[in-house]
């Protein structure tokens, strides 16, 4: 391995090392403080080492990973996504106090899992990739061993199971007809049209990420498990996760899909129904995290449209809004999270009531981030919309961009919804709260931040992205 | 520069408002004023000034780059147009920050916080030149006004500001999408990607896009202005807001639908427009009897009122599509006499509602001996509203006819049967509350209130008395909008279109001799 090779590979090395030395560690001294110390000190060291990797990017390492400014962007966006999601977690478990070694060394595997995919360019590395992160995230999800948590990771357990089954079958279908397993094969095989074997192929790969991305008619266990799940785990799945999936998606498929092809036919009519039917199950949830997962299918289904959208104006609009559509799903399960105390989420929507007079800073950011997800000005998630339907309006799809603007309408109501709890008058009778852990704060406060500042002056974001997007398919 | 501090002024004076809160109920409500006064006065130093600077396109201009990888920029600008109707806004902030002095008991900070955002919202709407700063003032001035309604609304809050907030979103969504393939029709026929108002103005594009274009910007003028079958958001909305939020609703938020007909549909899309004027008369006059006409079976006064804007909007989207030099100044007018007079109308409203306890007219009646004053503003504001000459409303909406009668004289008759509709509910309202028996004692207006209406009765007499400041004000945006004189239609030899860059309804100048 030559040394711009490695140097290229930092980031992914520096996390599989941190959980490692973890996993080590962790027999000998296994304090809180220092278990998420050290992991948060991983994140930033990886996140760190995106810029020594720059220079060397682009660069294929083997014929498995490819680290370009694509990749880099993700995975840059994947180390601060579960660096807040650590730092969110370390408030959660209870600040300084017990022992929760597992969940950061399984919180460091899944980020490693979610880096493998970004770079990745083989079916090997997608499906070792895929396998890491979601193989840590049903521990994770069942981290708190209630009878809801637990429900979730059995659920999440099983359909990862399903879902790589349909990967590995579609993955193979492919091999069978290119008699290769790089993506570069089977895109230019969707170039061409293929034939029924790599179509079928591409179709079952498409339903087993769909699962991973929680899209109609592959979304049936997001509320549950969203529900289930701890809440910092609840926002890296809601993120990182998906967020990963759509990069090795964009990488293997993006931009060479022929529009009225049957893959694109289908996935535009995934993204429609995920639209429509994520924002109107959301109108009947009384629970927090069961809206934020309806949500979160719909804004799946905003995202597939840039998606379908070619070129490279659309692959910065899918990398904006995921970047706009983190900041705003973790800041989101991230007041959940600060609310919370171990082990039992404030998730009821009625618990919400009057937050904004009780405690206006966590009230205002859950607003600002309902607002995000809504799409309103001065937040990440306008520009993100924005740039979305920008790119669905270059490639003239216009159902897609109608179905958008429409499903977003009946978006509005649920997100104002909860506003409108949490500026209501509280209740006579206050529900116990737990104090809020000064590391949630903080995050919650970064996340704020970063918000409005995305919102007001995109600029040298849409520059980080465009530049991203730019090396994607040369 | 000064146009970022008229923008961005109320943003601050709004924060200090909210960190007054704690000195005191009625300091925060003190801070907004001295910064809408400060706002208003910088406005009318630029209106003092406006003659000089005349010759340029704007009276002010800024412009900063913002998002130059999208071909956005800062740009915010200033005409006569413009001009007038920020001059309006703080004038009318100002009254509404007055009406609401006692009538807002909690959170008085949170409360002209959102108040001034939502100023600061409608009037960087009305500066931006930049159809990307355009559509993120237009969304930004929803969710304060929504969290006025929803917050310190009336019985039904809930409902009506979550209505409103849809209803309007809907119409703006399509703006979206249209401003986007307006932008992506440019760039591609000149290779220049780029938001700027001039620039999209000369876009070349096929009828059919065009055509279906304006209406998507049609759709969320109309439901802002509102034009009659989008316009049920609106009852709602007014009626639940408090006092000083359905001043600003009726007096400025329906403004900046008439304004962006006037700035953007027509300019934009001069030809659909065109096409499109017989469809607009017809929803105006549909609107101006169907307001009227449901006014009268109001027993909620403001209720009453809010129908009435529905009526008094149809005038102005007469005047737009009419698209002359005589019915666009009436529009202007109209829209600045409206925003005063309903205004007005709406502080009388709130003032009853404080005072009794209710917004049901036939639990009032006699009112008159017990709020001379009161009686006495009300009753100029009706008569302003039923369009007495010598008042404001009454120049605006004649000036609207003899426009609309030279392009339509059917619309013309219909609309005028309407103001007929208008001085019976009118003299209604003062009737039934004012006169009669008196059923119950009410406290007359205060010094604090008269401060407010007399300065309104004075603008409402200025603009029915002498409007040619006014007229002059816009004559500068009449040249740059490319209107023309208004001509009798004759056919095959008046109306023409012409193929002249971004001139609008050409009506060819042989014409006139």
């Amino acid at each position: 391995m030559s040394p711009s090779e490695l140097s290229a590979l930092l980031p992914i090395l520096i996390t599989a090392a941190a959980a490692s030395a973890l996993t080590a560690a962790a027999g000998f001294y296994s304090k809180h403080g220092f278990v998420a110390g050290f992991t948060m000190a991983a994140f930033a060291l990886s996140f760190a080492s995106i810029f020594i990797a720059a220079p060397a990017a682009p660069i294929a390492v083997s014929s498995l990973l490819v680290v370009d400014g694509f990749a880099l962007f993700f995975m840059g966006l994947i180390y601060a996504a579960a660096f807040a999601v650590a730092l969110l977690s370390y408030g959660y478990n209870g600040g300084a106090g017990g022992k929760h070694t597992e969940y950061y060394i399984l919180l460091l595997l899944s980020a490693l899992g979610a880096a493998v995919l970004a770079g990745s360019r083989h079916f090997a590395s997608f499906f070792l990739g895929l396998e890491i992160l979601s193989v840590s995230l049903f521990g994770l999800a069942a981290y708190m061993r209630s009878p809801k948590g637990n429900e979730a990771g059995l659920k999440y357990l099983v359909l990862a199971g399903a879902s790589s089954a349909f990967l590995v079958f579609g993955m193979a279908l492919v091999y069978a007809a290119t008699g290769s397993m790089e993506f570069s094969a089977a895109s230019a095989l969707a170039t061409r049209g293929g034939g029924p074997l790599s179509l079928a192929g591409m179709a079952l790969i498409v339903a087993g990420a769909g699962f991973k991305l929680a899209v109609v008619p592959f979304h049936g266990w997001t509320p549950d498990v969203y529900e289930g799940a701890p809440a910092p785990v609840g926002a890296f799945i809601a993120s990182v996760s998906k967020g990963a999936v759509v990069a090795v998606l964009m990488r293997l498929m993006g931009g060479s899909l022929a529009s009225g092809g049957p893959l694109f036919t289908f996935l535009a009519a995934v993204a429609v129904a995920s639209m429509f039917a994520g924002n109107l199950l959301a109108l009947f949830q009384e629970n927090v995290k069961r809206v934020l997962a309806y949500s979160s299918i719909a804004h799946l289904g905003y995202l597939l449209v840039a998606f379908l959208a070619s070129g490279s104006f659309a692959a910065g609009a899918v990398a904006f809004y995921l970047a706009a559509y983190f900041v705003s799903i973790i800041g989101a399960f991230g007041v959940v999270t600060v609310l919370s105390v171990n082990g039992s989420d404030v998730d009821s929507l009625e618990s919400y009531r009057g937050l904004a007079w009780r405690r206006p800073l966590i009230g205002a950011v859950f607003t600002a981030m309902l607002l995000s997800l809504a799409g309103i000005p001065l937040t990440a998630g306008f520009v993100g919309k924005f740039y979305l339907v920008a790119a669905g309006a270059a490639s003239s799809m216009w159902i897609l961009v109608l179905s958008l603007a429409l499903s977003s309408v009946i978006g509005f109501y649920y997100y104002l919804r909860i506003i409108l709890v949490l500026f209501s008058p509280s209740p006579r009778e206050l529900p116990a709260e737990a104090e809020v852990h000064p590391a949630g704060s903080a995050a919650l406060m970064a996340l704020f931040a970063v918000l409005v500042f995305m919102g007001v002056y995109p600029g040298p974001f849409l520059s980080l992205v465009g530049a991203a997007a730019s090396g994607l398919w040369q | 520069m000064i146009l970022i501090w008229i923008v961005f002024i109320p943003v601050i004076g709004g924060l200090l408002a909210r960190l007054s809160g704690g000195l005191g109920r009625s300091a925060p409500a003190w801070v907004s004023l001295g910064t809408l006064t400060i706002a208003f006065s910088l406005t009318a130093g630029l209106f003092a000034g406006a003659g000089e600077s005349a010759e340029g396109r704007w009276l002010a201009e800024v412009k900063l780059p913002w998002i130059s990888q999208l071909g956005v920029s800062f740009h915010l600008a200033m005409d006569g147009l413009s001009l007038a109707l920020v001059a309006l806004t703080f004038f009318l902030g100002a009254c509404a920050v007055v009406s609401s002095w006692t009538e807002v008991r909690e959170r008085s900070g949170l409360f002209q916080l959102n108040l001034m955002l939502t100023i600061a919202g409608i009037t960087g709407a009305f500066l931006a030149m930049d159809l990307f700063l355009f559509y993120f003032f237009w969304e930004l001035m929803l969710i304060p006004m929504f969290i006025l309604i929803a917050l310190w609304g009336h019985e039904n809050r809930r409902y009506a500001s979550i209505k409103f907030f849809i209803f309007t979103q809907a119409g703006s969504l399509l703006m979206l999408v249209a401003i986007l393939v307006l932008f992506f029709i440019h760039g591609r026929a000149t290779g220049e990607y780029t938001f700027s108002y001039e620039a999209l103005l000369s876009t070349p594009m096929g009828y059919t896009a065009e055509f279906l274009l304006m209406l998507a910007f049609f759709a969320a003028f109309a439901v802002k202005l509102p034009v009659f079958p989008f316009h049920t958001w609106l009852p709602e909305a007014h009626t639940e807001a408090p006092t000083a939020g359905s001043v600003i609703l009726a007096g400025l938020l329906l403004k900046t639908g008439g304004y962006g007909l006037i700035r953007f549909v027509v300019p934009l899309f001069p030809e659909a427009s065109f096409d499109f004027a017989p469809y607009a008369f017809a929803l105006a006059v549909i609107g101006i009897i169907y307001g009227a006409v449901l006014a009268f079976g109001q027993r909620d006064i403001k209720r009453l009122v809010a129908y009435t804007s529905v009526s008094h909007m149809g005038f102005v989207l007469l005047g737009v599509y009419a698209w002359n030099e005589l019915a666009l100044q009436g529009v202007l007018v109209q829209m600045v006499c409206h925003g005063v007079s309903t205004g007005a109308l709406f502080m009388i409203a709130g003032a009853l509602q404080e005072r009794l306890h209710t917004r049901d007219i036939s639990e009032m009646g006699g009112l008159w001996t017990g709020a001379p004053k009161m009686g006495a503003a009300a009753l100029v504001f009706a008569l302003a509203s039923l369009g007495l000459p010598g008042l404001g409303n009454f120049i605006g909406e004649f000036l609207v006819f003899l426009g609309v009668f030279t392009v339509s004289p059917e619309a013309a008759i219909l609309a005028a049967a309407g103001l007929v509709l208008s001085a019976i509910y009118s003299l209604w309202i003062i009737q039934r509350v004012f006169h009669g028996p008196q059923k119950t004692g009410i406290t007359d207006f205060g010094r604090r209130e008269m401060a407010a209406f007399v300065p309104m009765i004075a603008v409402i007499v200025w603009l029915g008395l002498f409007p040619q400041p006014l007229l002059d004000l816009f004559g500068q945006t009449l040249r740059t909008l490319n209107v023309t004189a208004s001509v009798p239609v004759e056919a095959g030899s008046g109306v023409e279109k012409l193929d002249a860059g971004s001139a609008v309804y050409r009506i060819s100048l042989t014409a006139r001799e």
